[in-house]
């Protein structure tokens, strides 16, 4: 079997996904193409004609985000009519499982160098706007116990017996963690800035880190799912299943959760001959992947089975592993790998995560995983496991190796 | 002017205007419902109206749908449709698109369409009337609109959610008419836009039909056949509900506590489906929804029980027959306490004069206080005018003296339940209620448990003599529950029968014996559920599987409410008449809760403390406590089993109650479990759960039971074993006396 490398990994900065925000004027396609070009400039050998394919997560693709944005912004960035483009939806593991098929591609012999990432542009495509028969079909929605995402947080916190300051100081610590890799320049070489048609520099940094974030400040956050659990009947869903619980606390927030950021990455990754044939220095190898999935009611706690998964198929125990980067889609989510993995926080999103950066739904498993490579690298150490929750209970995760 | 000369039950006649009207008369019954004939009848009727207008557009100028029977029309065949298997789904299919072609023809024709209402229209009856232009009402409060399929665990398929959805939207379609099969007066269904004209009186329909289509020639196409149509609320493609969507089965689920009804469900799945597709495609999703329902053991449970049961039981079924029907004019009720008071107003309320006794004049004074706040939340409410309500509380006169009494020709006594306490209030009156010129008083006593048998004793006329058990809160539970004694008369017995539907109550008829009927059977669900406590069952799991299981409150609510202080009492004294019989007596593992409950002062909801913490007298959390007197388990048990443990526990119960010949009728045992003590309604009742038992893999009927009882006894106790005779009825293909 070939090995796959990861030759380069890039990102835009993420902005604020609202109206105010500052990558709201920006289209998604123009996200994208900027990291095209860049991939291009910044690596001299990097011959376009040798790309297979464009292969991107975008997990909400309608309207500006529809139509296989991934081809579209191949011909936009004047990329060569041979290199293909696909667009894939594993909700939020979009990201990483774009890089993975990409990956796996690879090691499969069928292709040489494939550019895999994703966006999304979360101030102008939100969330759920492509609708689905899970959340609104009732018949199936009364069949499998769909709750919204928020209130599986809530209950996994619940059942953990977790408080509001202890999610909340994990959300602060990310928060710390991340501005300072940012005032350390550990981001540097990923952050691509995103510029306007005259070159002119419209973000280059991640909108919504706030280094003073603070337990104390937090606790002023009303929750944001309290409501939808009760007026919208979806505690009394979650509870049908989690009976012996009595009620569900509330601790999400804004200030806990995952920002709703808009964003793009990319992740050059090929055979070894490609890299010496086009003179590009391999990052990291790729060890394993995996997909998994748990109770699609409570839905965020696939992380643990998928990584269990790809450690087994790697023959590996947790303890080879280096560094692990878990998305922060709510604080009790990686609060709750690490419980479930026995690892420490030490060791785990070390440069913060997506409650201080945000996440850009399809782009931020592409981004995990490179943040990964650059702090192994940085760090001197051999192994890093990057994985995210995912929407119908799905767990994702994927293992590198520096080399 | 044309007639078919074959039978049909849509009369066709065209009138000097050239309007139509076609008169639904079924001549083989007393009631139009959706047969055979009536299909076909439709059918040929519309098709004729179509070939006139085809030939000469000026032929027909409008068209009147009116009833020639009592009720406008009855909708669906319940018999036929309990017999549908799944087998039989596409004969269902295409029976429901059958019935719907010609009422969509009809809908389509180019002339106006008006419907006169002379009669309830509930169902397929309204289904009709959604079919046309325009509806006219006789603005009667006797007569019923309304699409109440649901509550018999259907949908209604006759266009009704299709269209429903139409006129109000899917949001107000679904709240207000289709999720919970309201039924509404006319003056109500005016204001809902269910019909648009109401007229005083019968004569004045068609007329006003005619004068409708004179002024509104053009008015032939519905709305959501117009052009420009938009779905009030907008379709489930639109944004601002696609958001709301996910929202719809949730609060349905939480509104049924996680007890899964499968009739709403149903009927949420075709309305947001089909408000997404063109009128024929949603008409045929209704069609498909309705073909599961009737196929599925669901509709046949709740259709047995409250189609069938309740109009057998309504009938007289449980009454012996022969005795000529009796009213009571003047009623004396003994004690005034919360029963007593609430008997007072029901007896009121149905016109009855009503003498309230207590010891002290104080207390019965207070006992008619009750009415009075109950009407002034009628009033209130709109329901009853102050002089309505004057009148009702002026028929009770509060007294302390049993002379007070005289000319009663009923007592109901609801003093407490002490044997000896009985015995002397009826001492007391006896001679005031004997010997008058409407004959000797009937003599009821209100009890939920005591033998009646054992009472009569204490009274001077036993054949006279009946057990009354009314349920708390009188006002609002539906049920009495007629305990005959030993030496109860038939025309006793007949009597009571007929007081119970003279309040407007549903009366079921059992024997005497400890706990009657509903006591006993409530006694061993509240059991199993403590069982579990003492088993270290999570107690909020406990509460879920009952509330699962489609009971109204989990058991251990149940026990904080009923008082386990009652509860021990109760159980104290099945011991004793146990060992008084020579009776074998085995404890229920739940009875040893219920002492531990009491043993730690924390005996009921009535002493602020039990399984929940009271503040105040709201219900807080569970005692943070209960834990370390109760720990829970580290394994537990699959929540069906909880479930099933419940329902079982009654049904055995209930199956030795035949076997005893406390009860002898499934249509009591369904509707006095149902209406009395809260046994889930979507299983058609304590006797309907066992003989429609569906397994988990999907076998259906009483040998199914029967094997799931061996589960449960070998996993859980003994006691859930099947009887010998349930065995012999299941292996016979057996069932109930109805
Ligand atoms: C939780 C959530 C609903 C909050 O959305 P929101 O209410 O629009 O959040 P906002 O960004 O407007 O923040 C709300 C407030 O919190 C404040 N806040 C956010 N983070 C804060 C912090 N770290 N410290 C202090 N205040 C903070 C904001 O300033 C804002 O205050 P304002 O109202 O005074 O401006 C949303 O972020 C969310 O859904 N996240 C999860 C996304 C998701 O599900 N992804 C998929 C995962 S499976």
């Amino acid at each position: 079997m070939a090995e796959a490398f990861v030759y380069d990994h890039l990102r835009t900065p993420r902005g604020k996904g609202k109206a105010a925000g500052a990558l709201h004027e920006v289209k998604p396609i123009d996200l994208v193409v900027g990291l095209l070009d860049e991939v291009r400039k910044r690596n001299p050998g990097f011959d376009p004609e040798r790309v297979d394919d464009l292969v991107l997560g975008i997990v909400t693709p309608i309207a500006e985000q529809g139509g296989d944005l991934a081809k579209t912004a191949a011909l936009a960035a004047g990329y060569p009519e041979t290199v293909a483009g696909v667009q894939l939806n594993r909700f939020c593991a979009s990201g990483l499982e774009a890089v993975n098929q990409a990956a796996a591609r690879i090691r499969g012999g069928m292709e040489d160098l494939i550019l895999a990432g994703g966006v999304e542009s979360m101030s102008n495509v939100s969330m759920g706007s492509d609708g689905g028969p899970w959340a609104g079909d009732p018949t199936t929605a009364l069949n499998t116990g769909f709750v919204p995402q928020g209130i599986g947080a809530d209950l996994i916190a619940t059942l953990e017996g977790w408080s509001r300051e202890d999610v909340d100081a994990f959300a602060a610590e990310s928060h710390h963690r991340a501005a300072k890799a940012w005032a350390n320049g550990y981001f540097a070489d990923a952050v691509v800035p995103v510029t306007d048609m005259n070159g002119v520099t419209v973000l280059d940094h991640d909108e919504l880190v706030r280094p003073d974030t603070s337990v104390e400040g937090l606790a002023a956050l009303k929750p944001s799912f309290a409501q939808m659990g009760r007026d919208g009947g979806f505690d009394s869903v979650a509870l049908e299943k989690y009976h012996w619980v009595e009620k569900i606390d509330h601790v999400h927030h804004a200030g806990n959760s995952s920002g709703i950021v808009d964003g793009s990455a990319l992740m050059a990754i090929g055979t070894e001959e490609i890299g010496h044939e086009l003179g590009l220095t391999p990052r990291a190898r790729f060890v394993s992947m995996a997909v998994s999935g748990a109770d699609p009611t409570i839905m965020l706690t696939g992380p643990a089975p998928a990584a269990r998964k790809a450690l087994a198929k790697a023959g590996l125990e947790v303890g080879d592993i280096d560094l692990f980067e878990i998305n922060e889609a709510f604080a009790a989510v990686a609060m709750r790998f690490m419980r479930d993995l026995d690892i420490s926080h030490e060791i785990t999103n070390v440069n913060g995560g997506a409650i201080a950066m945000g996440h850009p739904l399809g782009a931020t498993g592409a981004m995990i995983l490179g943040t990964l490579v650059d702090e192994l690298e940085r760090r001197d150490l051999r192994r890093g496991l990057a994985t995210l929750c995912v929407g119908g209970g799905m767990g994702i995760a994927t293992i590198v190796e520096r080399v | 002017m044309s007639t078919t000369t074959e039978q049909t039950a849509v009369q066709y006649e065209k009138d000097a205007d050239g309007i139509v009207t076609l008169t639904l008369d079924d001549p083989t019954a007393s009631a139009n419902t959706m047969n055979d004939l009536y299909t076909a009848s439709m059918k040929a009727a519309v098709q004729h109206l179509h070939d006139e207008l085809a030939a000469d557009p000026e032929s027909v100028k409008g068209v009147v749908i009116a009833s020639a029977k009592k009720t406008f029309f009855a909708g669906g065949n319940l018999k036929n449709m309990v017999m549908a298997q799944p087998e039989d789904a596409p004969r269902i299919f295409a029976m429901a698109e059958d019935v719907k072609a010609p009422l969509r023809a009809l809908e389509k024709l180019p002339v106006p369409v008006v419907a006169a209402i002379n009669g309830a229209a509930l169902g397929g009856g309204l289904e009709i009337t959604l079919a046309c232009n325009h509806r006219v009402c006789v603005d009667d409060p006797s007569v019923k609109l309304g699409l109440p399929e649901v509550t018999l665990g259907l949908l209604p398929g006759g266009g009704g959610v299709t269209r429903i959805v139409r006129m109000f939207g899917l949001q107000d379609g679904l709240m207000s008419v289709l999720l919970e099969g309201k039924q509404f007066k006319p003056s109500d269904a005016k204001e809902k836009g269910l019909v648009d004209e109401l007229v005083a009186t019968r004569d004045e329909l068609v007329p006003a039909a005619k004068a409708w289509i004179k002024a509104n020639p053009e008015a032939s196409a519905n709305p959501w056949d117009a052009p420009g149509y938009k779905m009030p609320g907008g379709t489930p493609k639109s944004p601002q509900l696609a958001a709301f969507l996910p929202v719809f089965p949730a609060l349905l689920r939480q509104q049924t506590k996680g007890a899964v009804y499968p009739a709403p469900r149903a009927i949420l799945a075709a309305a947001v489906e089909g408000a997404g597709k063109d009128f024929d495609t949603a008409s045929r999703i209704e069609s498909r929804y309705l073909t599961k329902l009737v196929t599925e053991q669901g509709s046949k449970n709740m259709i047995q029980a409250f189609f069938f049961d309740l109009q057998a039981i309504n009938a007289g079924k449980l009454r012996p027959q022969g005795i000529a029907p009796w009213k009571a004019t003047k009623v004396g009720v003994l004690g005034a306490g919360m029963m007593g008071a609430g008997i007072a107003y029901v007896c009121a309320r149905a016109g009855m004069e009503v003498v309230l006794k207590d010891v002290e004049q104080a207390n019965a004074e207070k006992g008619k206080a009750y009415t009075q706040g109950l009407n002034a939340k009628g009033v209130e409410r709109g329901k009853l005018t102050q002089a309505q309500a004057d009148e009702l509380l002026g028929r009770i006169t509060p007294a302390a003296d049993p002379a007070d009494l005289a000319g009663c020709d009923l007592v109901i006594e609801a003093v407490f339940e002490d044997p000896a306490l009985k015995a002397k209030v009826f001492g007391e009156i006896a001679e005031h209620v004997t010997g008058h010129d409407r004959g000797d008083a009937l003599l009821c006593s209100n009890t939920s448990t005591l033998p009646i048998t054992e009472l009569a004793e204490g009274v001077d006329r036993p054949a006279d003599f009946i057990g009354l058990h009314f349920f708390s809160p009188v006002d609002k539970m539906p049920l009495v529950e007629i305990i005959r004694g030993e030496k109860t008369s038939d025309e006793a017995l007949a009597k009571a029968y007929d007081v119970v539907q003279q309040i407007k109550k549903t009366p079921i008829v059992v024997n005497d014996s400890r706990g009657f009927y509903t006591s006993r059977v409530i006694g061993t669900m509240v059991n199993e559920g403590l069982a579990m406590v003492a088993e270290g069952v999570a107690p909020y799991s406990i509460e879920r599987a009952g509330t699962q299981a489609g009971y109204p409150v989990g058991p251990l609510q149940l026990s904080d409410e009923l008082n386990m202080e009652l509860m021990a009492k109760i159980a104290r004294a099945t011991k004793d008449a146990a060992e008084r019989d020579g009776a074998a007596y085995e404890p229920h593992p739940g009875v040893a809760v219920v002492e531990k409950m009491i043993e730690i002062e924390r005996p009921s909801r009535l002493k602020g403390a039990g399984f929940y913490d009271y503040a105040e007298g709201r219900r807080g959390s569970m005692w943070s406590g209960l834990a370390e007197v109760f720990p829970v388990a580290s394994e537990q048990p699959p929540i069906r089993d909880l479930k099933e443990r419940m329902l079982f526990a009654e049904a055995i119960e209930t199956a030795k109650c035949f076997e005893e010949g406390v009860i002898e009728s499934a249509a009591a045992a369904n509707i006095g479990s149902i209406m009395g003590i809260g046994f889930p309604a979507m299983t058609g009742g304590a006797a309907q759960y066992m003989t429609g038992y569906e397994a988990a893999d999907g076998a259906i009927g009483l040998a199914a039971f029967v094997a799931r009882a061996d589960e449960l006894a070998a996993a859980y106790g003994e006691r859930f074993a099947p009887t010998d005779r349930l065995r012999e009825m299941a292996a016979n293909g057996e069932s109930f006396p109805a």
